[in-house]
């Protein structure tokens, strides 16, 4: 086991490295470099002037040799500046992290509380006027265009009904808790409806399959007791994959969110992400890439080490005791 | 055994299952109604004698009229042929990117499945690398790249024609995975089995013990994953395009079309729900259709 | 006459890898190791021998299905190590392999017939509507009908599918076919009938078998000579008669006495005791030494070569450093 998780470890850091030289070669193909975009800004600057800068910070080196550069800085800890922030791009990361945080737990643990209870009790009566219902609406939830439900949401609560704002963030700062959390409704809504329609009909799956494996049946059959009881260990055997592939989701949930970050204008990761890269602020967007494929990398690992955990063959007679 | 011939009963065919789930079939319909339209756009620009990039700012924001069906949107142009030529791009991008997809997947898969070893580890090593990447700000960042850093001209770089390939190849390029785990898995349960060996020892090369006993073993799981695949597509090329990172205006798409959309929420709503709708639409009935697919292909549905 | 088919001190090793990218191995299975034996054209040579002790694997290597780690094959005065890929897929047509299981041996997504055209198809013999011809005398030649080429596998019975994957292994015309246990997964009462069949296939074409069993009794009907196996090696190798009657190996003596005859009514001498060690670490000397009633010292530190005991015929070889007498 500690030999499995350390091999994982190594392998994720390996795919981190691997990325870090992708995107930083990426990177450097994007519109503009750094001292184009300062001669832009004053004008008085020569060409000479430009090709001193340029290799003043090593733009006219191979791009190894940048990559190398980069990495031993970054290694001790120093990602550069952030352009658009004006502060090292790290400090400009940190209130974006927390801010994702809590719009992603909070409608992370939304949907999990939804679909989950409603992809159990579907998988009871598999094929029913419910099921199908629900089956169409998990549909309609995966192909849901983030961008298109948020502006539905905003069409109707925010400019129709006039019920709630229609940005993340309260303007003044100086506003109560409530204030706060009326804002957080719609982002919260959106990205929550966007999620549960996986979740569930993952949940439901894993249960129909359960249900129908032999243990359960034999279970059945010597009647091991009240369809309720029966429902629990099934329950406790269809979790485990579910768990796994919801781990597997989490991580890359924190830069997923981009949309509705970016519709609801709530300062998270995504947002900051697509700023970055649209405001040339290379620096800021290399880093925010880097720890977003982070997260998704831990993510997995979590997910893998909780499917070694949770043996999925548990057996059933066992745990039940005698007859 | 032998006399008793297992011959399916009539019905029971593939078009039979299919014709039995009601949701697949209304969503074929709907997929080819909404391609015709697409494809018949052009004619329909034509025969209304209006030019869907004709800039007029005397009829910005219209309601709908007689004139343009659909209105017009914030410059003056017809909302509906905008939206069926926008179907055209959507639809061409999600078919062209999901076979691109099912082409390169299929190809890895069976590399790796049918070789084996260090280049199955390797390449699926590289695999997991991809699966394990935040995809849609990695889209953004490939979809950003300047072309002219490439090597690629200025014109060519800023061409309608390229932003079109760039995004079919950009999805492309990241949405192989699925296609090739699956015939990975395919070809190496099927390469041991005797009647491949067998093929070998008859002189059978490579290519030939793949096309013909490994591939149509994964043909029906390709095609599943290739039709869900199409819907993704769509839905990943509306996000950039909204974004204003994939299908560069005036060429419309579902997407770009509803760039500005949010700023015209209160002045003209209509704008901001056609072609999410049509998007949504699309999307939903891909999904539907490889679902009913699945279950259709599945012989252990047929119970 | 030069031998069609020629192994020499031929050994096929497995490497066991540990997974992943950069798994270390973990051993080797020595599944053949310096195996030499030669088949003349029109001979039916048998290989038998416990489950495991690597019959398959040399039939594999015989079928050039496996490239031997050591040794060296000639089939129909060709040294197989000297060719590149397209000259050794030209080459395997002139042998073909029945495998033991009809029921994985043919592709259950096409028809016979395209099962039978496939080697024709594959090498590009004759025109099209001559491929045809070829695979309707065929399929009438192992004794079914012209109709069962459009028939899919699971619409035939386990001999029958036995009678195409034969039908299949002659379309190219072979010099030597490797039978790998084809009767063992049929109903008793089909066995015979596809012996026969092979029986008569053998007369017909004057092809050579390389015919594998774990059962003595299978092979002999057809078996010209007759070669035994223990742990990836050949232990004897004799005329049919010679070795049936006057063993000389120990091993042979028991897989004798292992077949239950009518005319005793019971067995003769105890069977076998022990388990078959495993071929990634097999024992030193004389590999069958842990389980012979002969062994001694010698055997566990030396291992004996094939070669002619004293007092046989030069026609009869033997491992061992103490052959039995000839009774
Ligand atoms: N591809 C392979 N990789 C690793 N080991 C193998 C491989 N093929 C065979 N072996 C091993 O080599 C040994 C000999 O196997 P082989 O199939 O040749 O025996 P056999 O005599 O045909 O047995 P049986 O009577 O069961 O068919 C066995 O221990 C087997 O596990
Ligand atoms: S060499 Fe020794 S152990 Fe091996 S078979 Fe002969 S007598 Fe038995
Ligand atoms: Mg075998």
């Amino acid at each position: 086991m500690t030999r499995y998780i350390v091999d994982r470890i190594v392998q994720s850091l390996a795919v981190l490295l691997v990325m870090s030289f992708v995107i930083y070669g990426l990177i450097g193909l994007m519109p503009g470099d750094p001292v184009d975009l300062m001669i832009s800004a004053d004008p008085k600057v020569t060409a000479e002037d430009a090709a001193r800068l340029k290799a003043l910070y090593g733009l006219d080196r191979p791009l190894l040799t940048r990559y190398g550069n980069w990495l031993k800085a970054a290694l001790g800890g120093e990602f550069g500046y952030s352009r658009l922030y004006a502060k090292p791009a790290l400090v400009a990361l940190g209130p974006a992290l927390v801010s994702t945080t809590i719009l992603v737990g909070i409608s992370f643990v939304l949907s999990l509380l939804i679909a989950l209870p409603a992809g159990v009790w579907v998988a009871t009566r598999p094929d029913g006027p419910a099921d199908r219902t629900v089956n169409l609406a998990c549909f309609a939830g995966v192909s849901m265009p983030p961008f298109w439900l948020a502006i539905l949401l905003i069409l109707t609560f925010a400019v129709g009904l006039r019920w709630l704002p229609a940005g993340g963030v309260p303007t003044r700062s100086d506003v109560g808790l409530g204030e706060q959390l009326r804002h957080m409704v719609l982002p919260v809504a959106t990205l929550t409806l966007l999620q549960i329609g996986g979740y569930l009909r993952f949940m439901r799956a894993a249960m129909i399959e359960t249900l129908r494996q032999d243990y359960i049946r034999t279970a059945q059959a010597k009647g091991a007791g009240p369809a309720r009881v029966l429902l629990k260990h099934a329950l406790r055997n269809a979790l485990n994959p579910v768990v796994t592939v919801v781990a597997l989701g989490f991580g890359g949930l924190f830069s997923g969110a981009l949309i509705t970050e970016t519709m609801f204008a709530w300062p998270g990761m995504g947002k900051l992400i697509l700023d970055s890269i649209m405001g040339n602020d290379f620096n800021l967007a290399l880093v925010a890439l880097l720890f977003a494929t982070l997260l998704v990398l831990v993510g997995n690992l979590l997910a893998d080490l909780a499917y070694a955990w949770l043996d999925p063959r548990v057996s059933f007679t066992e745990r039940e005791g005698g007859p | 055994m032998s006399e008793a011939l297992a011959l399916p009963a009539p019905g029971d065919g593939f078009l039979g299952r299919l014709g039995r789930r009601p949701l697949a079939v209304a969503s074929a319909a709907i997929l080819a109604l909404l391609a015709a339209l697409a494809l018949l756009a052009p004619l329909f620009a034509m025969l209304s004698g209006i030019d869907p990039n004709a800039v007029d700012l005397l009829q910005r924001l219209e309601p709908p009229s007689a004139q343009h069906w659909l209105g017009t949107d914030d410059i003056g142009r017809d909302v509906l042929l905008r939206l069926l030529l926008g179907g055209r791009v959507s639809l061409f991008v999600g078919l062209t990117a999901a076979l691109a997809s099912a082409v390169i997947g299929t190809a890895i898969g069976l590399m790796a499945g049918y070789w084996g070893e260090r280049a199955d580890a390797l390449l699926m090593r590289l695999t997991d690398g991809i699966i394990a990447l935040p995809l849609l700000p990695l889209l953004i960042v490939l979809a950003a790249v300047d072309l002219t850093k490439l090597g690629l001209s200025a014109e060519l770089a800023g061409s309608e024609t390229i932003s079109l390939y760039r995004i079919v190849a950009i999805i492309a390029l990241v949405g192989w995975t699925t296609v090739a785990r699956l015939v990975r898995g395919a070809a190496l349960s099927v390469r041991t089995r005797d009647y491949v060996l067998a093929a070998i020892g008859q002189g059978a090369s490579p290519w030939r013990v793949m096309a013909v006993h490994i591939l149509p073993n994964v043909a029906s799981p390709i095609v599943v994953a290739t039709t869900l695949s199409v819907g993704n597509v769509i839905l990943l090329e509306s996000v950039l395009s909204f974004l204003g990172l994939g299908i560069q205006p005036p060429l419309p798409s579902w997407g770009n079309m509803l760039t500005n959309a949010q700023e015209l929420m209160t002045s003209a709503p209509w704008l901001a729900i056609w072609p999410g709708m049509l998007i949504f639409v699309t999307v939903i009935a891909c999904n539907l259709l490889g679902d009913g697919l699945q279950d259709a292909l599945d012989p252990r549905a047929q119970e | 006459m030069q031998a069609l088919l020629e192994l020499d001190q031929v050994s096929k090793h497995f490497p066991l890898r540990g997974r992943g990218l950069f798994g270390g191995r973990l051993g080797t299975v020595q599944a053949v190791s310096e195996a030499s034996l030669a088949i003349a054209r029109g001979e039916t040579l048998a290989l038998v021998g416990e489950s495991g002790c690597g019959k398959t694997t040399l039939g594999r290597v015989a079928a050039l299905l496996h490239r031997p780690t050591a040794g060296r094959l000639s089939l129909d005065g060709s040294d197989v190590a000297g060719l590149g890929r397209d000259a050794l897929r030209r080459l395997r047509r002139k042998v073909q392999t029945v495998f033991q299981d009809p029921f994985g041996s043919l592709n259950p997504r096409l028809t016979a017939g395209f099962s039978l055209r496939e080697p024709l198809d594959i090498h590009r013999v004759g025109t099209p509507s001559d491929r045809n011809a070829r695979i309707a005398e065929l399929i009438v030649a192992v004794g079914l009908r012209r109709d069962d080429l459009e028939r899919y596998p699971h619409q035939f019975s386990g001999g029958q599918r036995q009678r195409i994957a034969i039908a299949r292994a002659l379309a190219l015309d072979p010099a030597l076919v490797v039978l790998d246990e084809p009767l063992s997964s049929l109903d008793v009462s089909v066995q015979s009938q596809v012996l026969n069949l092979l029986a008569e296939i053998k007369r017909r074409r004057g092809l050579a078998y390389l015919f594998i069993s774990h059962d003595l009794a299978a092979v002999e009907h057809l078996a010209d000579r007759i070669a035994v196996m223990y742990l990836g090696r050949v232990v004897e190798l004799a005329p049919r008669d010679l070795l049936l009657r006057q063993p000389a190996h120990p091993y042979t003596r028991a897989l004798i006495d292992a077949v239950p005859r009518i005319e005793d009514g019971r067995r003769r001498r105890a069977v076998l005791k022990g388990d078959v060690p495993s071929p990634i670490d097999p024992p030193k000397g004389c590999a069958f030494h842990p389980r012979c009633p002969r062994a001694e010292a010698r055997c566990r530190v030396q291992r004996p070569v094939l070669a002619i005991p004293p007092g046989r015929a030069a026609a009869h070889l033997a491992a061992c450093h103490f052959p039995l007498d000839p009774a």
